[in-house]
């Protein structure tokens, strides 16, 4: 239940502006990727291309290859639908949908896939909440609205609601940046535990929690400003944060720029 | 109030400028409560209005006021609203009905389909339909689309007539019925509904929207669960704007709407004619005279108040009852 990402000469537009330039790199599956980069350099914009979400900003296109186990995501005839469903997101601010109950957010995706009986809803809802960590808080209140919840609470039901449809991998744009520190630990221990089934990709602008969740880290920068981002590097977290093969890197990392 | 940072209020030379503010701040407080009271007592001196002059002709009324269909206002006085209070709540209702998924409809189709060199222009020309005035309504209703719509009505009445909603009417000819000005009545209130539910439904917030089509919905789908349930209360709100406008208008029913020829049977069917309250109050204004006979039609003046009023409170109820799940 969790595939390879290979990602070939990736160009990102928004209209005619490039934001993101000439990137290839392979995301292994059951491992945990982050992303790591000055505000600006285009992570999120190139992490939404991995599940398509970028096309749906209007001017948004790519150029290039994306392929989940060899399977290309932008070929004529895929669906993007289909695709979200294989390789679901997280956001930077939790989004539980207001006017749903914790349990019907948790099964809005397979509600979406036309699922109806109770003991696959109640089954799937319970596995769910427990993978992201959220059951025995929530248990004895599953009617009440999403939005009741703590905000790290909220981001643990929007992680339960990308994983009640059974991705392929998961991707993570800067999910902890809205909550606090005891809420990032939670939300960090779970990323540990979601690489056992899935492939997962995280952005993030702390450098200790992508040291401490990831086992790849890929650095983007700018060129210069105004130019489109690209990917510096990327290689083992161990390697990277301790001996980098560009210099830029090691500055960005060290806390010289950024 | 306003002092600059670090110095203390009143002291040197803002001290003026304070007081200044201080009036201005007692003014204000001033004018905001009289504008509030002032409009109290209008609503209380109308209601009093009301009352007073419907009073002494209820008590005369020698039929039942709430269950009379007979509308006879010469001593000794016989009157009751039951006609004109179906007539009014049918077309407005029928009206509601049409316009709410046409303006819920075009309203999702400017904010989330149409690309914006078309929704913009089609917005504008939609406010504009608000403008055009009511008697324009009611003449092209009477004189452009009653003739062609009559062969219509017949047809409906051929297929449907078993339904008591369409049921024949024999003394109405010409399609100027109440079909056909619940049909205009829902083009009237569809421009001020539409651009409530455009307001609305742009305004669903994007990461619902984006939480809703990274776990695999499609447009369609996403709307339905991000958009949607956003705007319900605000899509209640405009449908009772419309729903009021609709209860209250006067001069477009009064040109289409065929009356009723006098002792016609009770019937259930749209093909019917009559009057609503306020097309009957404004046809026979010019024969009104203080008295007696005034406040009858002042008393259904008061119904059709209370009317919207209690339109207006119930929707206020669903809206304030799902508030829980709409934060
Ligand atoms: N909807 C959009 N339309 C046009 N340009 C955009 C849009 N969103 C982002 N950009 C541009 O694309 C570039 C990359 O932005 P992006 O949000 O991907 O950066 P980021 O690395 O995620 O930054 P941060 O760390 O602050 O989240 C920026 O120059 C930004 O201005
Ligand atoms: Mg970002």
């Amino acid at each position: 239940m969790s595939k390879r990402v290979d990602v070939s000469d990736l160009h990102v537009y928004y209209g005619d502006f490039k934001a993101v330039e000439d990137v290839t790199m392979t995301i292994a599956p059951r491992s945990v990727t982050a992303f790591i980069g000055p505000s600006g350099c285009g992570k999120s914009t190139f992490l939404r291309t991995l599940n398509r979400m970028h096309e749906v900003t209007p001017g948004g296109r790519v150029e290039g290859t994306v392929t989940l186990d060899s399977e290309d995501l932008y070929a004529p005839g895929v669906d993007p639908v289909a695709v979200r469903r294989t390789i679901g997101m997280v956001f930077q601010r939790p989004n539980p949908f207001p006017t749903m109950s914790i349990r019907n957010n948790v099964l809005a995706g397979l509600r979406l896939n036309g699922v109806k009986e109770k003991a696959t809803l109640d089954e799937t809802m319970e596995r769910s909440l427990r993978a992201a960590n959220l059951w025995e808080e929530v248990k004895d209140r599953l009617g009440k609205p999403g939005v009741s919840l703590s905000g790290g609470q909220q981001q643990r039901l929007c992680i339960a609601r990308a994983i009640a449809v059974e991705p392929q991998v998961l991707l993570m744009d800067e999910p902890c940046s809205a909550l606090d520190p005891i809420s990032t630990l939670a939300i960090e221990d779970l990323i540990g535990r979601l690489k056992a089934d899935y492939t997962v990709v995280v952005v993030t602008h702390n450098m200790q929690q992508a040291a401490r969740v990831s086992d790849s880290t890929a650095f983007f920068n700018l060129a210069a400003t105004g130019k489109p981002g690209r990917l510096v590097e990327m290689n083992d977290t161990a390697t990277i944060f301790s001996t980098p093969s560009q210099r830029v890197t090691e500055d960005y990392i060290s806390g010289r720029f950024g | 109030m306003v002092g600059r940072a670090g110095e203390p209020v009143g002291l040197g030379p803002d001290r003026r400028a304070a007081a200044r503010g201080r009036r201005g701040d007692r003014l204000f407080h001033g004018a905001a409560a009289t504008a509030g009271v002032l409009v109290v007592l209008i609503v209380v001196l109308i209601t009093v209005f009301l009352v007073v002059h419907a009073v002494p002709a209820l008590l005369h009324d020698q039929a039942n006021f709430l269950t009379s269909r007979s509308w006879d206002v010469s001593v000794p006085m016989s009157f009751g609203i039951l006609q004109l209070l179906w007539t009014t709540v049918a077309t407005s209702v029928l009206a509601l009905a049409i316009a709410l998924p046409f303006s819920v409809g075009i309203a999702l189709f400017l904010t989330h389909y149409a690309p914006p060199w078309l929704s913009r222009p089609a917005a504008v020309l939609i406010d504009l339909l608000a403008a055009v005035p009511s008697i324009v309504y009611g003449l092209w209703g009477a004189y452009i689309v009653a003739p062609k719509f009559a062969p219509i009505q017949d047809g409906i009445q051929h297929l449907l007539g078993w339904i008591p909603l369409f049921g024949g009417v024999s003394a109405i000819s010409g399609g100027t019925t109440m079909l056909l000005v619940g049909i205009v009545l829902a083009i009237m209130v569809l421009p001020i509904m539409t651009a409530i539910n455009r307001e609305v439904l742009a305004k669903a917030p994007a990461a619902q929207q984006e939480a809703a089509l990274a776990i695999g919905a499609t447009k369609w789908e996403m709307v339905r669960t991000a958009v949607l349930p956003y705007g319900r209360a605000g899509i209640i709100s405009g449908a009772m704007l419309g729903l009021g406008r609709a209860l209250g208008e006067t001069i477009a029913v009064m040109f289409i709407l065929s009356a009723l020829p006098q002792g016609s049977a009770w019937t259930w069917s749209l093909f019917n004619g009559g009057e609503t309250f306020a097309s009957k109050i404004a046809s026979d204004a010019a024969e009104l005279t203080p008295g007696l006979g005034t406040g009858a039609y002042i008393a259904a003046g008061l119904v059709l108040f209370l009317l919207t009023f209690v339109v207006n409170a119930v929707a206020r109820l669903i809206i304030d009852g799902k508030k829980d799940f709409s934060e």
